[in-house]
């Protein structure tokens, strides 16, 4: 039963999601908001709380047992619980019953993710520029056919964007545009025919419950 | 100027005014379309007016000259009347009356009849083969070295004594690709608890992280190891894109794991993840159909799962015939849809055929 009614609720759900695909009627697109909307979001929130405890748990286990770094675990739990408690009580944008200024300095919720999360976010998104350049030094090497091919496709690519590249020849940017157009489409497309058939394919096997990893524990 | 004055109050009316409901739609739309006034290059445009007793008309929208169409939002079951004016400054000359329309909500959108006649078609032979695979019919896959590689880089790490870093993305559960990751992840934690190996699963949602909790678990008691299974392995981080993939890479320089599997859906980060794992020496096995990642990913890692090879994952490692089935009745489609492909080149190419439009 603990596997069969799961597989049930998955074929019933699956159709349901299938059909507001195919039929504009207010009424079956409502239900499919409300199902989308509403009820994923309460079973978010569940899962949610679920996750935290995992995370609290990881990291009070750390403190507890002395492990490697386990200082930094302090850092974690001290801000998960002072920003919970500004988040709970202060309002997201400081209009709750907590006080979230002190003088000129405001740190409701709304301030520190502006201040704190944008900038961190910001901070691991550059090292991307870093991490692209070493990956290029290490795929740009003419290892093989292949790697020779690539190598030449993007080093006419680079040059086409430049403004060097139309001073070298006029037909040099048009060329670059081609095999970004033509080739690099022809691949991409053949790759999104696959992942298409591969995800209808994914998708019968779950619903038929012929893929039942999904399904965890018990019998 | 008098003649100017002159030409514009003879400004000439919009030909007759055809309104109908909108097609294939939830409702609540009309769409009008009329013949342009032969004065239409002296106009500012139309102003399109509504009745719904044929006598009492109010605005209801103005379009700019040269265009002969316009779509309305209505209450559905209610009879409207349209009229189109013709304007140039304070002047309007009006159309006729339209013919009387009512909007309605349709139970089929017809614009996607091919997608599901391709979706049955395609569906129908994946659950022939499958069927095929029921009864017992042996079927040739072709090798996947990133899979096959699997069991040798959870070997490795076993070796080394070191973990296996488990990534499954940053999907949500109803994304196939996450489906995917977690239906691998079942596959690989049954090799680590076999072989004894220190399995480490941080996650970006949630739901993701509960399902795969219990993925794991299940995975452990099959090969008879619940004992085995540490429940911290597997953890909630953050739902911050770029927080995870802090945590990620901290864990990577911190636990340096043997093998990483970078599998799921992916974003900006996956070059931050998978350059930085390169960095720590790791085996990195990854899988994606995040087309615009999948450069980053074949660059940065060993082994790379393109697009559908990470749909087949599961069927590949577990060597289950009904799974096997669904991949070759994918193999099937993808050659019927290159001989589609094909013939619709030659044939667009010698003429120009009304059927060609079915691929717009």
């Amino acid at each position: 039963m603990t596997r069969t009614l799961p597989l049930i609720l998955v074929f019933i759900f699956g159709i349901l999601g299938i059909i507001p695909f195919v039929v504009p009627h207010p009424v079956v697109q409502n239900s499919d908001e409300f199902l989308r909307n509403d009820l994923l979001r309460i079973l978010a929130a569940f899962a949610l709380v679920l996750g935290l405890g995992s995370l609290l748990r990881v990291h009070f286990d750390k403190i507890q047992h002395r492990r490697e770094n386990w200082e930094y675990s302090w850092v974690l739990l001290i801000t998960f619980f002072v920003t919970s408690i500004i988040g709970l009580f202060g309002g997201v944008s400081g209009t709750g019953p907590l006080p979230t200024k002190i003088g000129n300095f405001p740190f409701d919720i709304q301030t520190i993710y502006l201040h704190v999360e944008v900038p961190l976010g910001a901070t691991m998104f550059a090292l991307l520029s870093f991490f692209m350049a070493s990956a290029a030094y290490r795929s740009f090497r003419a290892r093989s056919a292949e790697a020779t091919l690539l190598l030449i496709s993007a080093f006419v690519v680079m040059l086409g964007i430049l403004p060097l590249g139309n001073q070298i020849s006029p037909h040099l940017p048009s060329f670059a545009q081609w095999i970004m157009d033509v080739p690099n489409v022809a691949g991409k497309r053949g790759i999104a025919f696959g992942i298409a058939l591969g995800s209808l394919a994914t998708a019968l096997k779950i619903l038929l419950g012929i893929e039942r990893s999904w399904l965890g524990g018990g019998e | 100027m008098f003649l100017i004055f002159l030409m514009f109050t003879n400004l000439s009316p919009p030909g007759p005014v055809q309104a109908h409901d909108a097609p294939d739609d939830g409702g609540g739309m009309v769409i009008l379309e009329w013949q342009l006034s032969p004065d239409d290059a002296l106009l500012d445009g139309y102003e399109v007016y509504r009745s719904e007793d044929g006598i009492n008309f109010e605005k209801v929208g103005f379009i700019g000259r040269s265009r002969n169409s316009l779509d309305d939002q209505t209450e559905d079951g209610k009879k409207y009347y349209y009229r189109v004016a013709a304007v140039k400054d304070t002047v309007r000359v009006f159309s006729e009356i339209s013919n009387p329309v009512m909007s309605s909500a349709q139970w089929f959108d017809r614009s996607k009849t091919n997608i599901i006649i391709a979706l049955l078609v395609l569906g129908g032979i994946i659950l022939y083969f499958i069927v095929q695979a029921r009864k017992g019919k042996e079927l040739y896959i072709r090798k996947i070295s990133g899979l096959q590689a699997v069991e040798e880089a959870v070997g490795r790490a076993t070796e080394m004594g070191k973990p296996i870093l488990y990534c499954p993305g940053i999907g949500y559960i109803e994304q196939i690709a996450t489906i995917a990751s977690l239906n691998i992840l079942g596959e690989v934690a049954k090799k680590t608890a076999q072989y004894n190996t220190k399995l480490i699963n941080p996650h970006y949602d949630p739901i993701v992280y509960t399902v795969a909790r219990e993925i794991i678990k299940e995975s452990y008691t099959k090969v008879g190891r619940p004992d085995a299974f540490d429940p911290e392995s597997v953890f909630f981080v953050t739902d911050s894109q770029f927080a995870y993939a802090a945590a990620l890479d901290g864990i990577m320089l911190r636990e340096r794991p043997a093998t990483n599997f970078l599998i799921g859906t992916f974003y900006a980060e996956s070059l931050i993840l998978a350059e930085t794992g390169a960095s720590t020496g790791a085996i990195q096995i990854s899988g994606t159909d995040s087309l615009a990642q999948l450069p980053f990913l074949v660059t940065a890692c060993d082994y790379t799962l393109i697009g559908e090879e990470l749909y087949a994952a599961s069927a590949y490692i577990s060597r289950e015939p009904l799974l096997m089935g669904a991949i070759k009745g994918e193999d099937w489609g993808k050659l019927i849809i290159a001989g589609i492909l094909i013939f619709a080149s030659i044939v667009g190419l010698i003429t120009n055929f009304p059927v060609l439009n079915l691929f717009r």
